[in-house]
């Protein structure tokens, strides 16, 4: 009867303020943790005793890393023959590399700026190590092009990469999106690292407090900048926060854009098409995401974080994996029949070539896991078992590779004339130096649960119940 | 001893320190601060700071990137090395798009970080309020707030036990 009386009286129309009814939402923080327990769990992690696992997993990625390390000399002191590029096919495993590790750290970015943009207060438990992963991908990933230019010294000053004239006095082709690329990767890289530092300060002087030995105050105090926790510092903090993420937001959609203008501006059956944009940025963060659930899930139980990481916080992400990955499957579908409806006739064989040529093999990998496998996200039986999670992530992340290796070498090895074709295979050279990034991305990650703190604590009590102003019963 | 930098009480909740900031702001004092170790969202407008100026610095990074991106092209196309590619003008606008969009996001970020370095006067390594005992709680658990000597009504002993009054504890004064 009620909404019959507000009908008749005279109340303006539209109502001066709008107040959402306030959803109830599943807690970010379980068992009700203080302020004091959320410090004392991160800070212990850099705090504490190195751990056995530490030290075991830092040997194994060291040695993992040491494949990339020999193949990179090997390239360097012997020439880019070593990789397997031949013709027809002059990229290889190198850009399904490179697109690989800056795909994975799109999530990344995504979590710390989109999802901030957008309130998503389950961000803050995991924007840390988030970042931290897009910050080691893209290192991993600059790898490739730059070593593609053989001797690598030249990419900067006698500019094969960056803008400095070369030899000849000639300047790069600011009309080629490779060059774009150096820009953007650059750029992402860059403005990566600054968004990661300026959210770890807080969290820094809270370290530097603690601690007990001068070393150790002395240099977590230079990383903070002589912050304090000033009201007038947080404000213009915040508002340098904000506008970081709507810088990044922009940002992580061009780079992935520009990524794919290296195919799309090509004019290569299966390259040159207008989907390529917003389906590899749509790829990107799914396989990002796949990669934050795998290394979230055994972070959270080797390190005791299921207060901070929880269900509901591994369901957000199997549901954004699920939304990426049901993209990827549509633009699949959609290259296939724009293929057809085309009416190329080039373009038409390069996709049934794809789905039952000679790399038919890489094309269903590609298809199962990444539109068969995410579809399991769909149930909540599944979301709720985290070995299982952990497993189709890995799928994930294999799925991922493979349709960067798809894209790349189907068109390449068979193009217009089939007098030209060949099967690419990559060479020991190839495989190692790939295996070896996964131990440089590992041996960086874990220098960073050392020595950072991996959450970013700060905002995590800024959004914990007791955190809130408002919240008048003062329950600590 | 060194001069008095000025009085500092603490609080356990962000709801104390967020009535405490009220009443202070009220009561006319214009040289005083408050410190928590998260931002305590409205507390800014509780003290009755301004609007921060970072955007300031963003828009002047962003600008210069952009002109930066494109002269970059103009230049080393138009002067430096003119060569015809493709049969396209040595210079126009759009192909050279994504390098200026990339140098804007690039110079707009470090204008933000050096902007809020700057309207925060940071990096400053020591300051009086780090000397308080209970400095460690700040930036873990507890809220603080500090009023200045410089402060015109601030008097020692009257201060206090305002202080003491909103409900603040540990009240400790910190020299320069």
């Amino acid at each position: 009867m009620s909404h019959h009386e507000e009908a008749v009286t005279d109340k303006p129309a539209i109502l001066e303020e709008v107040r959402p009814t306030a959803m109830p939402r599943r807690t970010l923080i379980e068992n009700e943790r203080g302020f004091n327990w959320i410090t004392e769990k991160i800070c212990g992690i850099v705090e504490g005793k190195t751990p056995l696992w530490w030290w075991v997993a830092m040997s194994v990625a060291l040695g993992v890393a040491s494949y990339t390390i020999v193949g990179l000399l090997h390239l360097v002191s012997t020439g880019t023959g070593v990789w397997g590029l031949r013709s027809p096919a002059f990229w290889g495993w190198d850009i399904v590399n490179f697109v690989f590790w800056i795909g994975i750290g799109h999530a990344g970015t995504l979590i710390s700026a989109i999802l901030c943009l957008l309130k998503q207060k389950w961000r803050t438990s995991i924007n840390r190590p988030a970042e931290a992963m897009t910050v080691f991908a893209v290192l991993c990933a600059v790898i490739f092009p730059v070593f593609h230019t053989g001797r690598v010294w030249f990419a900067i000053l006698p500019g094969f990469l960056f803008p400095f004239p070369n030899a000849n006095q000639i300047w790069p082709n600011f009309r080629s999106p490779l060059e774009w690329d150096v820009f953007a990767v650059s750029t992402y890289g860059t403005v990566s690292v600054l968004f990661w530092y300026m959210g770890m300060i807080p969290d820094l002087a809270t370290v530097r407090d603690r601690a007990k030995h001068w070393a150790r105050k002395y240099i977590y105090g230079i990383f903070a900048m002589g912050w304090r926790g000033s009201t007038r510092h947080w404000a213009n903090y915040e508002m340098a926060y904000l506008l970081l993420a709507g810088l990044s937001t922009p940002l992580v959609l061009s780079v992935h854009t520009i990524v794919s203008f290296d195919f799309a501006v090509a004019n290569l059956p299966g390259w040159h098409t207008t989907i390529f944009p917003p389906y590899f940025v749509a790829g990107a963060i799914f396989s990002g995401f796949g990669m934050v659930l795998t290394l979230m899930l055994p972070l959270r139980a080797m390190l005791n974080l299921h207060d901070l990481i929880t269900q509901y916080h591994i369901d957000c992400m199997c549901k954004i994996t699920l939304a990426t990955g049901s993209m990827v499957g549509y633009a699949y579908a959609m290259e296939f029949f724009i293929a057809w409806y085309s009416a190329n006739p080039y373009e038409g064989f390069t996709f049934i070539n794809r789905a039952f040529g000679p790399y038919a093999w890489a094309y269903w990998i590609m298809i199962s896991c990444n539109v068969i496998t995410p579809q399991l996200f769909w149930f909540k039986k599944i979301r709720e078992n985290t070995a299982l999670v952990w497993i189709i992530t890995i799928f994930v992340n294999v799925g991922m590779w493979f349709e960067r290796f798809v894209i790349t070498v189907s068109s390449l090895a068979n193009d217009f004339l089939t007098s030209s074709w060949d099967y690419y295979s990559p060479t020991m050279t190839d495989i190692m130096t790939f295996f070896g990034t996964f131990g440089i991305f590992a041996v960086l990650f874990l220098l960073f649960l050392r020595f950072i703190p991996m959450m970013a604590f700060a905002e995590i009590k800024a959004v914990s119940p007791q955190g809130d102003p408002h919240n008048h019963d003062d329950k600590h | 001893m060194s001069k008095s930098y000025g009085l500092i009480a603490l609080f356990d909740t962000p709801h104390a320190i967020m009535h405490a900031a009220e009443v202070v702001r009220d009561a006319g004092y214009t040289h005083w601060d408050t410190l928590t170790p998260f931002p305590v969202h409205g507390l800014d407008k509780a003290m009755g700071l301004k609007r921060s100026k970072v955007p300031l610095f963003t828009f002047i990074g962003g600008v210069t990137g952009f002109i930066f991106g494109m002269s970059l092209a103009w230049y080393t196309g138009e002067l430096a090395y003119p060569l015809v590619v493709g049969g396209k003008p040595l210079f126009s606008p759009i192909f050279p798009f994504p390098v200026a969009y990339e140098m804007t996001i690039l110079l707009a970020s470090f204008g933000t970080l050096a902007g809020m370095f700057i309207t925060n006067r940071l990096p400053q390594h020591h300051h009086p309020v780090m000397d308080y005992s209970q400095f460690v709680r700040v930036t873990d658990d507890k809220f603080a707030l500090v009023i200045e000597s410089d402060d015109p009504k601030f008097e020692s002993t009257q201060t206090r036990t305002f202080l003491e009054a909103l409900g603040g504890h540990s009240i400790e004064q910190v020299n320069e």
